[in-house]
């Protein structure tokens, strides 16, 4: 394998290092009496070993089968077609997969929730039509027809959630409603024309293929991937000061030190792969900095730990005094509200609205990618960060299956596949937690 | 009784309550002052969940009064409850599986530090709560899967103790537990107990009642059925009150054993 095999490798790993900090770390200055039944991370990197082997064993896979899926595909299609793991071919990887990315950062939401929203390709879909009319038809600024894009998106999925939470309706059958119901909407917008072309200005620029951040300029990549190392950072050495300070359990340095070493090779392996084709696209910084602003908000705020109190279990959510249908409204909400930011996405690679934009396989392709990158189906568990790891596997395969000019049969064939294989590893994962006392 | 203040912190006065034809509850008295722990026992369909459903805010009251430190007070819904400070623990604890052992605690009342969660004040704050109360649990960090019933007994039950109450319910809080566990459980009454809480404890466990509550209301068919100091009271007296001591299998067969003697 080539140097750049690594990239995405070390890629799937920065997630996992930056997640979870809520370890039951074996902090040296914590100064209550551990529990002799608590299995404490022994000091220094031989209890990383135990401690990996020992979650392995409970079912807390994490994000092993997507590296060790990412390795596999990568060695597969690279051993087909040498341009696999070419510069150029993982550009395209990182720009086609933020727009599928942001449904599935929508679809996490709802997954958390132990919810399926079956809806978001047909709502991207919609999306996309809604703007070519509004900017085409209408002549509407750019600007505000994608602000009121992107509400509709938001005002559909708050539809959808308010018949499964306040009617009573299944999730599944809603969404499923609105599967075939948006679908119909958006050819009916399309009419007799089939396809409406949007001129490359404003949004839909912005996140065509032509766009890059900075202007293609070789510093904009290394600035993202320090701006992201250096927030890491700091953000671990404050806390580790607070916890100190506090006297609660803390980050050793060099645990620190390694999480943050790990970030800056896979961002600046990364930004120098992506400047020796074209540079960092826009789109992907829009979905880097979606996620980023998303995982903060389900880790660090109320709301966020509301909605995995809610996917955890209904009844204790209720008596803690959590208004159960709120979430569940607003959670559909934000789905919505990425399935439309992903229509615009979809529109800015064509530069027009189609026929079968957001169909086909796209909702399978959201639902895979959220499911392949740890989040569970069976709620409460999983990061946003999936969406990501996900996607990387997903847009491999597709675009490695492109290169090999595959047919668009055999691509369903083994996307499908490729999400049984995923959701079959998350229904055993949970046995083997259930039985380790971790379900 | 120790440490009993005059005025107690709650009371009900008369309370009754109807679900359409069943009168769940007729003129039911019951006083509760601070350290002080009063059982409240009774058959099955007495009436004790509803009793205390109506002090925790789920059934409003249909006649009566309650007495909130000596003034009466309407409690209408949860909220009102929880706002005068009555925690209730329910038999199934409502726990959340995949939130560690400080999300579970303050869940619903995040301590926030400029708009975000304050993870550090918490995890001490739920140290410190859980080392005053004795809790022993293996990390305060770890999944609420992962811990055993009892831990989880406890773990609601401290949980209730994160709004500062004056009042907590337990609902049968050693069902389901094991010998140990149950020892734990009512050392952590008793410790309430020295925090100067008032504790309503519901329970069948004739051993816990005599074991951890100072008074022992009964209740029989949705009324009052006598009110014991615990101390002065046998086992026998008190389960004679729960099944209706004049009129019930054990006299009757009591009865008829002695006319056959004879």
């Amino acid at each position: 394998m080539s140097d750049t095999s690594n990239t995405v490798k070390k890629d799937a790993v920065e997630p996992t290092t930056a997640a979870p900090t809520e370890d039951p770390t074996a902090a040296a200055g914590a100064a209550t009496v551990v529990d002799p039944r608590l299995l404490v991370r022994e000091e220094g990197y031989k209890g990383y070993i135990t401690e990996f082997k020992r979650k392995v064993k409970g079912g807390e896979l994490g994000s092993l089968p997507v590296i060790a899926g990412l390795i596999v595909i990568g060695i597969i299609f690279q051993s087909q077609n040498s341009r696999f793991l070419s510069a150029d071919n993982l550009s395209n990887i990182s720009y086609y997969l933020s727009a599928t990315g942001m449904l599935a950062i929508g679809l996490v939401f709802v997954l958390l929730l132990g919810e399926i929203d079956l809806s978001v390709g047909s709502v991207s879909g919609l999306a996309s039509t809604l703007f070519a009319v509004f900017v085409v038809n209408h002549g509407m600024n750019g600007w505000l027809a994608l602000v009121l894009t992107i509400v509709t998106g938001v005002g559909i999925g708050a539809l959808h959630g308010f018949f499964f939470a306040r009617i009573g309706v299944p999730a599944f059958v809603v969404t499923l409603a609105g599967f075939l119901g948006w679908n119909g909407l958006m050819l009916w917008l399309l009419g007799s024309s089939g396809t409406i072309n949007i001129p490359d200005s404003g949004p839909v620029h912005l996140l065509g293929q032509g766009s890059f951040f900075m202007d293609q300029s070789i510093a904009g990549a290394y600035i993202l991937a320090a701006l992201g190392t250096a927030s890491l950072a700091y953000g671990s050495l404050v806390e580790q000061r607070r916890r100190k300070a506090a006297g609660v359990p803390f980050r050793p340095t060099s645990e620190i030190g390694l999480r943050v070493g790990l970030l800056a090779v896979a961002a600046f392996v990364t930004a120098a792969v992506l400047n020796s084709s074209a540079g960092v696209s826009n789109s992907l910084v829009i979905f880097l900095a979606s996620l980023v602003i998303v995982d903060f908000v389900l880790r660090r705020t109320p709301y966020g730990r509301k909605v995995f109190a809610v996917g955890g279990g209904i009844e204790a959510a209720r008596r803690a005094g959590i208004n159960v249908s709120m979430i569940r409204i607003t959670v559909f909400a934000i789905s919505g509200g990425f399935a439309a930011v992903g229509g615009m996405f979809f529109a800015g690679q064509t530069q027009s609205a189609t026929l079968n934009a957001g169909g086909g396989n796209t909702l399978m392709l959201a639902i895979a990618a959220a499911v392949i990158g740890g989040t569970s189906l069976f709620g409460g568990r999983g990061t946003v960060w999936s969406a990501l790891l996900g996607m990387l596997v997903i847009q491999s395969i597709q675009t490695g299956l492109d290169l090999l000019n595959m047919n668009t049969s055999i691509q369903y064939m083994i996307t499908g596949g490729v999400l049984l294989g995923a959701v079959v590893i998350d229904s055993v994962s949970r046995k083997s937690q259930k039985a380790a006392g971790r379900g | 009784m120790v440490n009993v203040s005059a005025t107690p912190v709650l009371a009900l006065r008369g309370v009754s309550k109807r679900f359409g034809a069943v009168q769940a509850l007729t003129e039911v008295e019951l006083e509760v002052h601070a350290g002080e722990v009063v059982a409240l026992v009774g058959d099955n369909g007495a009436g004790k969940s509803t009793l205390v459903k109506t002090i925790a805010g789920v059934h409003p009251i249909d006649e009566g009064v309650i007495e909130w430190e000596g003034k009466p007070v309407s409690i209408n819904k949860p909220h009102d409850a929880q706002g005068l400070g009555v925690a209730t623990v329910y038999q199934d604890l409502a726990l959340c599986d995949n939130l560690d052992v400080v999300g579970n605690l303050y869940l619903g009342r995040e301590l926030l530090r400029h708009g975000v969660i304050d993870e550090v004040t918490m995890e001490k704050n739920s140290r410190e709560l859980l080392s005053t109360l004795s809790i022993r649990i293996p990390s305060v960090r770890i999944p609420i899967a992962s811990l055993s019933g009892g831990q989880r007994q406890v773990v609601a039950i401290a949980r209730a103790l994160i709004g500062d109450p004056k009042v907590v319910i337990l609902d049968e809080p050693t069902a389901a537990l094991g010998v140990e566990q149950t020892a734990q459980v009512l050392d952590l009454v008793e410790r309430l107990r020295e925090r100067n809480l008032g504790v309503i404890l519901i329970s069948h466990n004739m051993a816990d009642v005599k074991a951890v509550a100072d008074t022992v209301n009964v209740l029989r068919l949705g009324k009052n059925n006598g009110s014991f100091p615990v101390k002065d009271t046998s086992q026998e007296t008190i389960i004679a009150a729960i099944t209706g001591a004049t009129d019930n299998a054990v006299t009757r067969r009591a009865v008829r054993s002695t006319e056959a003697a004879k």
